[in-house]
């Protein structure tokens, strides 16, 4: 089906159901309950899931095939965002200008830096790919080019976005003033009322998740396609490969430009989803998110990586959101002096201390699931013996990149 | 030229600090293989001790001093530190004026006990793992040992003077024949240099002049032939883990006058000496502190206005670019060594 | 189209009556919504607090936290009520606003301006709240007041210093009680000209982002007015840590006064590092070399420990001020935390009781009612002495403290003292001045 063989079909379907049905999915609790706190089925998350899946997604591409560790894919994510806000400031604030113009500047980003940076391997590589990065960070943060031009490029610190007094050629009077897609307004949303449930579909996250699905696509196409075998080859040996006469560089820089147009595109969707962009989005801290994403997840296995992406945010937005309050009326049913003890052992880990919680996952999972959150899905399944389960998927198995 | 010197200086010093974490790191990577993001960490929990060190040589006892008021408007209570109840006054003082040198000696046993744990009770398992694998450890350790320095001190930077001693200039323009007041340096900056290089010729020296040192070489040259000998390789490299740490945390210790420390401090310094390490070529000792001297002393003089009246802002990316160019040039860095993580 | 942005307690109570517990699907439409974003409708209100909790800034935003639970529990009548006891207007009677108990929730802006965002919009979408107050960066304070105009809800800015908050970047929806790099300057000039006399020559070391920038303007404009001259201005990176090199060419360049464009961890780090490098102790020309740091903060007083002594700056409130006001703020923060609170807790404490007061005034929870009884507002009894909101930029108006460096202070509070009370007549300036101009307040938006 769709050029996909039934595994892979079956997959793809799982995930096409999870992104169109996430709304629902994402918001087990009821509103009124105790445990409403961990619905993730709201618009500004389930963004976000969506965006830095396609970003992990496109970063498994160059990782987890060839096993290039590009420390600078934040870089291209943050161009895609410089780039669609410039495009509202230029022409208007449909998202059809915004989108594909942030996809062309982090491609043609992709090709200058790819094409230096893969002339090293290994950890050189990595380090060109942070450097370019950090000073492209850096650029932004205070505007060095803005400085060059005399007019603000990037403005800043206080982030780009877009003022009255831009020339916006395209904006009719009286014209929309946020970003929309052919005046179908992304921040529209309808609610539905289920029982005690509540369900939120916004028209700004279905946008989202049609690229995730089209993105999750490709990534499988490429996955299994000839050029995704010469990428894995890339992986295994490349002196090997070189020495049989090919030529493996084209192979590796359409990789990195790939995952590139990937980062453009999420770059371009997080401006789609909040009309300012700023030079953070660059930070080499951000770049490490993408590559803990995917190991977190399962570097090298399709799904791997959205998954990550997901826990990372879910525990930066959930937990970060809990305070001592709202441990205390879960602990509630307990004793007094039981309560307390309980509320001070989460204490450092909820709220402003979700950076623990973040690193303690880290090292779990990596101790006890070498895999990823992949291996860990694994585990369990075979745990229930399920059929099918036993024949790991020859994908899925895939040794993580070294 | 003064300004030249100065920047020289600056340079200098900026320099032994990137050398020393750098150092410590390329012995972890070079003779480990083992990527470790917890690096920072160390550098951080080092720079702590020193903060610790001060905190308990103030422990002090309350005395309620009727004739001052606190900002309520309640008596006010005066802490005043044991030592000056031990020692007197005047001893005590300076005791406490003396707490950063002092850690030293608190932070050896300290540093080299983390890094045997960590060595053993975490890395050691992830020898043979994917290098993802053990970023993703080494960066959660490094999340996690930060919150908790950030639960024990909070977020805001903490001042660790350096002894009033210490604390004024030296007219370093003298010694070279200028005139009175034309070069003043930190006395403080001037021990940091001398401090990192008697560690770093120390690190060189055991490595290069002890059977010790000869083994864990040849054990970073080739590990399975030197294991095939019937040397117990990895006790060494336990105790090479906890040297590193131990370098690192010392420049930690030491640089805390000149910065003050808070939790984050680690993270500042962890893709620097990445950068540091790289550039100076993977698993080059030599290359490392090469590395760390030239960034430093290129980082200083990006940032002399007459150089950043050419190119405005270069002293934001100085590091970067020629970080770029010395990879472009010099296939392995500076002095790398073939074959080390170039896969 | 019509625009079908829904509030969610709204949705909540047409889920409850149309659903009525019955597991029968309600689809709610675009109309009967309550005329503006997150109307409460039951016993509550919810308020969003935006403080920095991680990052170099944690600590600020963490006393800015503590101050706006104090005033959430004025407001509900727990505690000694603190400032509602000198508040010149006399409307809150601690049951909470309107009749509602204040509840609120927090979020992590890490100091970043998209992350604060995100936080702000998942207070806004998920939490329903009616209000966003505090933040430690004008950067931050720029972003989520923009994200509050398009959302239709009230931003209070916390700590922002920069002038673009109130300038060019202004909105309609956005009010700050804070001060800014122009009245620093102001406040500062005449007391400089009179500790340091008209004929001296600074260096700037300026922090390269927006609020660097700005106050360096304004400091530049204020001292060249008392007849200084300005020998060179240099941007260092932010977070530069080591500000070594920016710091050894001051030395000889002539200039006798170094002007400290930095905050929180750089300026504790560059002030410490000029300390080290024996400016203080320099003479130029027979004249004492002076450090100025413009704006100072309890957090980077403690931060720079005896290095700050006798170094002077500006605030915007300081808990020494001997008004009733701030004495009563003072006790009820002390008693509870056990210790004074900051500018930045001030700030944020007195925002929180000024929005819920203009609540009270306007009668309802509509934003653009309660922006237009802020509007031009006027009251005392919140330290600082008589104070205006200013309809024309929603910039506040008071008077501005000149502290210095306390040179022997009796315990861990009292680094800073405060020089002079600058009266708010010589820090105001016209709203079209032209380190303001370019801005547009635009029109109120209730969102929904």
């Amino acid at each position: 089906m769709l050029g996909l063989n039934g595994k892979d079909f079956r997959l793809f379907l799982i995930v096409c159901v999870m992104a169109l049905a996430a709304p629902i999915l994402l918001n087990p609790f009821p509103v009124d309950g105790a445990l409403a706190q961990f619905n993730a089925g709201y618009p500004a998350l389930m963004q976000a899931f969506a965006i830095f899946g396609i970003l992990a997604i496109g970063f498994n591409i160059l990782f987890g095939l060839t096993g290039y560790l590009s420390f600078g894919h934040a870089a291209f994510l943050g161009a895609g965002s410089y780039a669609a806000v410039w495009m509202y400031k230029l022409f208007n604030y449909n998202v059809i200008f915004a989108i594909p113009a942030s996809i062309i500047v982090a491609g043609l980003l992709s090709v200058l830096i790819g094409y230096v940076s893969l002339r090293r391997s290994g950890i050189y590589f990595s380090i060109l790919t942070l450097a370019f990065a950090q000073m492209m960070y850096a650029i932004a943060y205070s505007d060095l080019l803005g400085r060059f031009f005399g007019t603000p490029i990037t403005n800043g610190e206080t982030g780009l976005q877009v003022y009255n007094s831009d020339p916006q050629f395209l904006l009719a009077e009286g014209g929309l003033a946020e970003p929309h897609l052919f005046t179908l307004n992304l921040n529209n949303l309808t609610k539905i009322q289920f029982g005690g449930w509540e369900f939120t579909f916004e028209v700004g996250y279905y946008l989202c998740a049609i690229f995730l699905i089209l993105s999750f696509y490709l990534s499988i196409r490429i996955f299994r396609s000839p050029f995704g075998m010469m990428l894995r080859a890339v992986k295994s040996n490349q002196n090997r490969m070189n020495y049989t006469g090919l030529d493996s560089k084209p192979y590796m820089l359409a990789a990195f430009v790939i995952s590139g147009l990937y980062a453009g595109l999420a770059g371009g969707l997080m401006a789609a989803m909040d009309p300012l962009t700023g030079g953070e989005r660059m930070f080499w801290t951000a770049s490490g998110e993408i590559v803990l994403m995917s190991i977190l997840g399962g570097a090298g296995t399709l799904i791997g990586p959205v998954l990550g992406a997901g826990a990372i945010k879910y525990m930066e937005k959930i937990v970060s959101a809990l305070n001592d309050n709202i441990l205390h009326g879960w602990f509630a049913w307990m004793p007094d002096g039981m309560e307390n003890v309980a509320v001070a052992i989460l204490h450092p880990f909820v709220g402003k201390g979700w950076h623990l919680t973040l690193g303690s996952v880290f090292m779990l999972v990596v101790i006890f699931l070498p895999g990823g959150i992949v291996e860990g899905g694994q585990r369990i399944g075979r745990l229930f013996g399920r059929k099918g389960a036993t024949q790991t998927p020859t994908d899925a198995t895939t040794t993580p990149a070294e | 030229m003064d300004a030249i010197i100065i920047q020289i200086l600056n340079g200098l010093d900026k320099g032994s600090a990137y050398a020393l974490i750098a150092l410590g790191l390329t012995l972890i990577f070079g003779t480990l293989g083992v990527v470790n993001f917890a690096h920072g960490a160390l550098f951080l929990v080092g720079a702590f001790v020193a903060v610790t060190t001060q905190r308990l040589l103030k422990i002090s006892y309350e005395v309620v001093d009727e004739s001052k008021k606190d900002f309520l408007g309640n008596p006010l209570v005066v802490d005043t530190p044991y030592v000056h109840g031990w020692f007197g006054q005047a001893t005590g003082d300076a005791i406490i004026d003396w707490a950063v040198p002092l850690s030293i000696i608190l932070a050896i046993p300290v540093m080299l006990f983390i890094g045997f744990a960590m060595e053993r009770g975490l890395i050691k398992h992830f020898y043979k793992r994917p290098h993802a694998d053990q970023i993703l450890v080494t960066f959660g350790l490094a999340i996690v040992i930060g919150e908790i320095v950030k639960a024990f001190y909070g977020a805001n930077p903490i001042q660790t003077p350096a002894p009033s001693a210490l604390r004024s200039t030296v007219d370093f323009g003298v010694w070279l024949g200028y005139e009175p007041n034309s070069i003043l340096y930190p006395a403080w900056r001037l021990v940091y240099f001398f401090f990192s290089a008697i560690v770093i010729a120390a690190v060189f020296a055991f490595l290069q002049f002890t059977t010790f040192g000869m083994v864990v070489r040849a054990g970073m040259a080739d590990r399975e032939t030197v294991g095939l000998l019937g040397i117990n390789i990895d006790k060494r490299f336990t105790i090479m883990f906890g040297i590193a740490a131990a370098v690192a945390g010392l420049a930690g210790v030491m640089y805390t006058p000149i910065l003050s420390p808070h939790y984050n401090i680690g993270m500042d310094f962890l893709v620097l000496s990445f950068v540091v390490v790289v550039v100076g070529g993977m698993g080059s000792l030599p290359g490392a502190v090469l590395a760390g001297f030239m960034l430093g002393i290129l980082q200083s003089f990006a940032s002399m206005n007459e150089v950043k009246a050419i190119i405005p802002g270069i002293d934001q990316i100085i590091i970067y670019l020629i970080a770029i160019i010395v990879l472009l040039t010099r296939p392995r860095g500076l002095m790398g060594r073939k074959g080390v993580m170039e896969d | 189209m019509t625009s079908s942005r829904f509030t969610r307690r709204g949705a909540l109570k047409a889920g409850a009556i149309g659903g009525a517990g019955l597991a029968i699907p309600t689809i709610l439409r675009a109309d009967g919504h309550t005329g503006f974003t997150n109307a409460p409708t039951g016993s509550t209100v919810k308020i969003g607090f935006n403080v920095p909790q991680s990052g170099p800034y944690a600590e600020e935003g963490l006393d800015e936290l503590r101050a706006q639970e104090l005033a959430v529990e004025h407001l509900n009548g727990i505690g000694d009520g603190g400032m509602l006891n000198t508040f010149s207007e006399k409307n809150l009677d601690g049951t909470g606003i309107l009749g509602k108990q204040v509840e609120f929730v927090t979020g992590d802006t890490q100091t970043k301006s998209d992350v604060a965002r995100a936080s702000a919009q998942q207070m806004i979408e998920r939490e329903g709240v009616i209000m966003v107050n505090g933040g430690s960066s004008s950067g931050v304070a720029i972003a989520v007041q923009g994200l509050c105009q398009e959302a239709g809800i009230i931003f209070m800015a916390g700590l922002t210093h920069s002038n673009d908050t109130t300038g060019k970047d202004r909105k309609a929806n956005g009010f700050r009680h804070f001060f800014n790099g122009f009245m620093s300057g102001a406040a500062l000039g005449p007391v400089l000209n009179n500790a340091y006399g008209g004929s001296r020559r600074a260096y700037h070391l300026t922090a390269d982002y927006t609020w660097g920038w700005t106050q360096q303007e304004s400091i530049q404009a204020a001292t060249e007015a008392i007849g200084w001259e300005t020998v060179e201005n240099v941007l260092t990176p932010v977070g530069a840590g080591d500000f070594s090199s920016y710091i050894a060419p001051v030395m000889n360049s002539g200039a006798d006064v170094l002007v400290l464009n930095h905050y929180g961890g750089d300026m504790v780090n560059s002030l410490t590092q000029a300390v080290e490098f024996g400016l203080r102790d320099r003479l130029v020309d027979g004249t004492q070399f002076e450090v100025v740091v413009p704006l100072y903060s309890e957090l980077m007083a403690a931060g720079a420990g005896s290095n700050i002594q006798g170094v002077y700056g500006s605030m915007n409130w300081n808990w020494q001020l001997p008004d009733e006001g701030t004495a009563a703020f003072t006790r009820s923060f002390g008693e509870k935390y056990g210790r004074p609170p900051s500018g930045a807790a001030h700030t944020c404490y007195v925002q929180t009781l000024l929005y819920a007061d203009a609540v009270t005034r306007a009668g309802s929870f509509n934003p653009c009612a309660v922006a237009e009884a802020l509007e031009g507002f006027e009251f005392d009894g919140m330290g600082n002495g008589a104070t205006t909101y200013r309809a024309e930029d929603h910039q506040c108006f008071k008077d501005v403290l000149v502290m210095k460096g306390a040179e022997s202070p009796t315990s861990e509070f009292d680094t800073l003292e405060i020089v002079e009370v600058t009266p708010r007549a010589q820090v105001e300036y016209p709203e079209d001045h032209p380190m303001f101009a370019g801005g547009d307040l635009g029109a109120c938006n209730p969102g929904a």
